[in-house]
């Protein structure tokens, strides 16, 4: 049904979204806590950054993680200099695109989910002996671990989707940086691809699907378990 | 050993400033209407409200103290809080909700054993808080609040949320804990009855200020206070069974250095309860009558006398060997019987409406 470098593509979307919501869900948690819960200067600089990503065209995304994470840029140079790593026209750089795009729909997951968790356990928590970093992780992050999960799912099928900032900061490399939607772009572009970018779109469109039903269900099942 | 609180603080458009001291261990209830300021108080000592200017000292133990900055977070007081409404972590199971504070205190005097026993949670250790009835869930918060190994049990209206039957059912619970663990509590309450059950200390609350602190039997005894103005409004003696009368089915007990008698009560001779006499029963006589069904004629010392002006009464304060008793009486008769503090007198008081508090 699929072809070998079809499948290619396939394997490397699942891939690097999943890197993607590894690496950016442990900041995105951090990001909402801080959001949700600590009163500081610059907080709401803090928070419109973040969903910075959401507003901007996709490419004006990739081309700042170009200029940041470039070459020679400040981060980008330092990584390679210290660590020897690329990230641009690189897997690794395609998964960074992704989860900067994503994070914003992450943070908002776990951030509501926090915001609905009641003080009062932490309150209770704290007068029987649990420490700040005790009380994060054996009461608001148990009683935000549905969002943080959702947030997670919602985030990774998003990444699926990813395109603009994708190809212009790692390029539409194939086996490399060539997800889904790059590949179906590149499906169009070329003479007679036509029956390729529909097989292709027919796969996003079931993994999208599969997405959006897990969420719901898991959703629903960690509720259950946490008693509510 | 003695519990000592200073708290002043200010809220946008009230306020609050009080102070009292109580001997520990022992239950002290601070009592008053809803928004006096109850719920401040014990927010402060557990450390959630920093007042403006805070003084609490338990037992030698500076908990808080403005003046030299010294300010212990929650996590670090040991102070176990009940609150109203139980606030179990949904995401655990009844055991794993109790052991929490244990796990980070680390064992102590108080174990789970014990406390399982002592509240009756046997049979729902391996629930959620989800499937528990109101009533189990509070016995489960003060479980899990005991085993944190508390210098101090707060707990904040426990049973206000609770209906009659649930009320009735955690209250011996709680006269148990008071006598199995010598721990001291502090109780917030604006139930009379829990006051009279529990309390040795009795704190009044009004309107951010303590209208007077003490014994429970001398504080429900005095006169002048607004408690003496409730309908339910009477003395509390501290008392001990000294012997059945099984022929006549009635109780002698030992109260406040005097001889009561009340109907043949359920327990075993020397064992120490209250009795509560509302002062509407108590009838005042300058000399014994005959032939009456009276059993419980009492001699004292008139030591107080105030006015009730809404209901057109006399409250009359009668001083016994130890303690006192509370006496409503029109004004006439305050008059016809020439009573005035330093005059003796009689209260007359009929058994069947002396309360005997079995705790």
């Amino acid at each position: 049904m699929l072809s070998s470098e079809e499948w290619q593509a396939v394997r490397l979307t699942l891939a690097v979204a999943a890197r993607a919501v590894g690496f950016g869900l442990p900041v995105a948690v951090l990001t909402a806590w801080l959001l949700a819960r600590a009163r500081f200067p610059g907080r709401s600089v803090l928070n419109a950054l973040v969903h910075l990503p959401l507003v901007l065209p996709p490419v004006v995304t990739g081309w700042l993680l170009l200029i940041v994470f470039g070459i020679r840029g400040p981060v980008g140079a330092l990584l390679d200099d210290w660590f020897g790593v690329r990230l641009v026209f690189t897997t690794a750089g395609a998964a960074l695109a992704c989860a900067v795009m994503t994070f914003p729909v992450m943070v908002r997951a776990v951030r509501l989910a926090l915001e609905a968790g009641d003080p009062g356990l932490e309150e209770a928590a704290r007068t029987l002996g649990a420490g700040r970093l005790d009380r994060l992780f054996s009461v608001t992050l148990p009683l935000a671990s549905p969002g943080i999960l959702m947030g997670a799912i919602v985030g990774y099928a998003t990444c699926l989707g990813e395109f603009g900032a994708v190809i212009t900061f790692a390029a539409n490399i194939p086996g490399e940086t060539q997800t889904l939607p790059l590949a179906i772009y590149a499906a169009l572009q070329a003479p007679g691809g036509e029956a390729r970018a529909a097989t292709l779109s027919l796969v996003s469109i079931v993994l999208a699907l599969i997405g959006l039903l897990l969420s719901e269900w898991v959703g629903r099942r960690l509720n259950l378990a946490l008693g509510r | 050993m003695s519990f000592s609180l200073r708290v002043r603080h200010r809220f946008p458009g009230a306020g609050i400033d009080a102070a009292f001291e109580a001997p520990t261990p022992g239950v002290i209830a601070l009592f008053g209407p809803s928004g006096a300021g109850k719920s401040t108080i014990i927010n402060a000592v557990a450390g959630l409200l920093r007042p403006d200017l805070g003084h609490v000292v338990l037992d030698d133990h500076v908990l808080a103290d403005s003046a030299s900055g010294v300010w212990l977070p929650p996590e670090t007081r040991r102070m176990g809080l009940v609150f109203q409404n139980a606030r179990l972590f949904p995401h655990m199971s009844v055991a794993t909700n109790l052991r929490f504070g244990l796990r980070r205190a680390g064992p102590g005097r108080i174990g789970f054993e014990e406390v399982v026993a002592l509240l009756g949670l046997g049979g729902l250790l391996g629930r959620r808080p989800r499937t528990l009835s109101g009533g189990e869930r509070q016995r489960v918060a003060i479980g899990r609040a005991l085993l944190a190994q508390p210098r101090l049990l707060l707990m904040d209206e426990p049973l206000a949320s609770l209906d009659a039957a649930r009320k009735a059912e955690i209250l011996p619970f709680l006269g148990r804990l008071k006598s199995a663990l010598r721990i001291p509590i502090l109780y917030v309450t604006h139930a009379l009855e829990e006051v009279v059950q529990l309390a040795d200390t009795l704190v009044l609350i009004e309107a951010g200020r303590v209208a007077a602190a003490g014994a429970l039997s001398d504080i429900a005894a005095r006169a002048d206070l607004p408690l003496a103005r409730r309908d339910d409004a009477g003395a509390v003696l501290a008392a001990r069974i000294a012997a059945h009368d099984e022929e006549h089915r009635l109780t002698r007990l030992d109260a406040g250095g005097a001889t009561f008698w009340v109907p043949l009560v359920d327990a075993a001779p020397g064992l120490d309860l209250r009795i509560r006499i509302p002062a509407r029963e108590v009838i005042l006589a300058r000399q014994a009558p005959e032939a009456i069904s009276v059993h419980n004629i009492i001699p004292g010392t008139t030591r107080a006398i105030a006015e009730d002006a809404p209901r057109r009464a006399a409250l009359v304060e009668i001083a016994l060997p130890r303690g006192a008793l509370l006496s409503r009486v029109t004004p006439d008769a305050v008059t016809k019987l020439g009573l005035e503090p330093g005059a003796p007198v009689l209260a007359l008081i009929k058994s069947m409406t002396i309360e005997v508090l079995v705790s």
